[in-house]
């Protein structure tokens, strides 16, 4: 997957967590936590939602670079490199 | 048959804790002896008429669009939507003692400005209070018991004020009498006073519907009339269950939403260090059902719920009779703020009932006394509401013993055991508790209960 690719399958994510959340206006620099107001529990499934998709562990203590969607989109690219789009 | 987890119970705790399994591609099964969902929250349908079980109100109301706070939390933990459950925020609630009446909303300055009107000398001392509960971090799982009464003592000085704010709390949620530990307080006030009331249009039905649909959409199994009578242990562990019928699964994990007392009676032979914690709680209600001709807001009686007392200090604990006339709540489904009117008028009363004078009652005279009782709790019920008797159409009563039938708890308690195992954990490692005996509290508090349990230790 390429970064918009990884991009679409975050913001895929976030609509399943958050179904009622506009994420149109989703900012990619401000973080998560700021604009959906996400907290350790939803921070948690996204790092589960990625390991039930493409089977991907996140190590806890870097859940930190899920800050934003820029941080976690770079951070992700290596790890999805040479994983299939699903969308 | 063998699962990742089995789940004792299709309350909404553990149906909750399946959703969360199931989602995450846990092969999960829950087990419930009754004929249909619900557990303490459940519905039923008699002479043509839907009734609600539990519900009076689902308490942590919060308006669309809100981020934060349990019902948020919970609708994102199971993939939900605000309008699957589509709460409508309730009109007014009171409570009524002698002399004395404190009204609130879901606008939290609303019962400041009362507290401020009716206890003027109080409202600094209240706002004291206020400070301790925002202090305290009430979802901590490993918060140490403490006396709501102490805290409340030391922050207030009218004990009517202390009796008042207690009085909801106890009735929709303590399991211990007379006092209750300060982090189910917390729990209950947030839920009740800072976020407050709601209800689907449809009742209990929609949300049980709504989380059933989900765990069956997700492969979760779901087994009715398949009671467990035993929990298989071998060196510790608990490896599988027996149910009524003699079948055998197996499963990596249990989890129980059956109560504490009644979860180490299905473990033979078990009796752990701490049995004192397990002991069962004794808290337990009579309800009166009425079917009214007529929309109670044309008694007119326009609140959603009445907590009301009679006597000169709140006693909340097992009567010595049948049923405490003192005090009780009473609840109108009608008044809440749909937008078109329920299809029948309902007032249901509820007032703390002593199991012992219901369990072993021959029929004949168990049927007279829910009959008398029911004509007492309404004598007592008019003193702070009209007279609505004479527009039935309808009635029911539940009793200690109905709630056992049902639910299993010993004694037909409500809040389940006095002694919360909070962080889920029982005697044996992979046995966990969720429910009411785990300690959150309320149709919110319940999934979320079965949501932590499933995310701390089956999904790591």
């Amino acid at each position: 997957m390429n970064p918009d690719e990884i991009r679409l399958v975050i913001l895929d994510i976030l609509a399943s967590i958050a179904p009622d959340e506009d994420l149109s206006n989703l900012d990619d620099d401000v973080a998560f936590r700021e604009q959906m107001e996400l907290d350790s529990m939803d921070f948690l499934d996204i790092v589960m939602e990625l390991r039930k998709r493409y089977r991907v562990q996140i190590p806890e203590d870097e859940y930190i670079q899920l800050g934003t969607m820029s941080s976690t989109v770079e951070y992700l690219v290596p790890m999805l490199r040479d994983v299939q789009s699903l969308a | 048959m063998s699962y990742d987890t089995i789940i004792i119970g299709a309350g909404l705790s553990g149906l909750a804790a399946g959703i969360r399994l199931a989602h995450f591609e846990k092969r999960v099964c829950v087990l419930e002896r009754h004929t249909t969902i619900g557990g303490l929250n459940s519905f039923y349908r008699l002479r043509k008429h839907n009734h609600d079980v539990g519900l009076h109100a689902v308490t942590n109301y919060a308006p669309p669009g809100t981020r934060t706070g349990p019902l948020s939390k919970l609708l994102r933990q199971l993939r939900l939507r605000w309008d699957d459950f589509d709460l409508v925020p309730q009109v007014e609630s009171s409570v009524v003692f002698p002399d004395r009446t404190l009204r609130f909303t879901n606008d939290f300055e609303y019962l400041k400005q009362q507290v401020a009107e009716q206890f003027p000398q109080q409202a600094d001392n209240f706002q004291k209070l206020l400070g301790h509960i925002d202090a305290h971090d009430e979802l901590d799982l490993f918060q140490r018991e403490t006396s709501a009464r102490e805290v409340l003592n030391g922050c207030i000085s009218d004990p009517l004020l202390i009796d008042m704010l207690l009085c909801p709390l106890m009735f929709y949620g303590s399991p211990t009498p007379h006092d209750m530990d300060f982090t189910q307080f917390v729990i209950m006030f947030k839920s009740i006073f800072y976020e407050g009331f709601g209800r689907p249009f449809h009742g209990v039905r929609q949300i049980m519907k709504q989380i059933v649909r989900k765990f069956k959409s997700l492969g979760g199994e779901l087994k009715l009339r398949a009671g467990v009578r035993e929990i298989v242990t071998d060196n510790g562990r608990a490896v599988g269950v027996i149910l009524d019928d003699g079948q055998e699964l197996s499963g990596k994990n249990i989890v129980s939403s059956a109560g504490s007392a009644e979860t180490l009676q299905l473990c033979p032979g078990d009796v752990p260090d701490n049995k004192a914690d397990y002991a069962p709680g004794e808290i337990s209600f009579v309800e009166t059902i009425s079917v009214l001709d007529r929309h109670p807001s044309e008694l007119p009686h326009h609140e959603t719920i009445v907590f009301y007392n009679h006597a000169d200090s709140f006693h909340y604990e097992c009567p010595n009779e049948p049923v405490d006339l003192r005090s009780g709540i009473i609840c109108s489904p009608n008044n809440f703020q749909y937008d078109e009117p329920l299809d029948d008028g309902r007032i249901r009363i509820t007032a703390l009932a002593n199991p012992a004078c219901w369990m072993d009652l021959p029929e004949e005279e168990y049927v007279a006394q829910k009959a008398r009782c029911f004509d007492e709790i309404a004598d007592s019920a008019v003193k702070v509401m009209p007279e609505f008797r004479e527009f039935t159409v309808d009635t029911d009563v539940f009793t200690p013993r109905t709630i056992r039938k049902f639910t299993g708890h010993l004694n037909g308690c409500v809040y389940g055991a006095p002694h919360k195992l909070r962080d889920g954990c029982t005697h044996l490692e992979n046995l966990y508790l969720c429910g009411t005996d785990q300690g959150f509290l309320g149709i919110v508090g319940s999934m979320l209960s079965g949501i932590t349990i499933a995310n701390r230790y089956l999904l790591k």
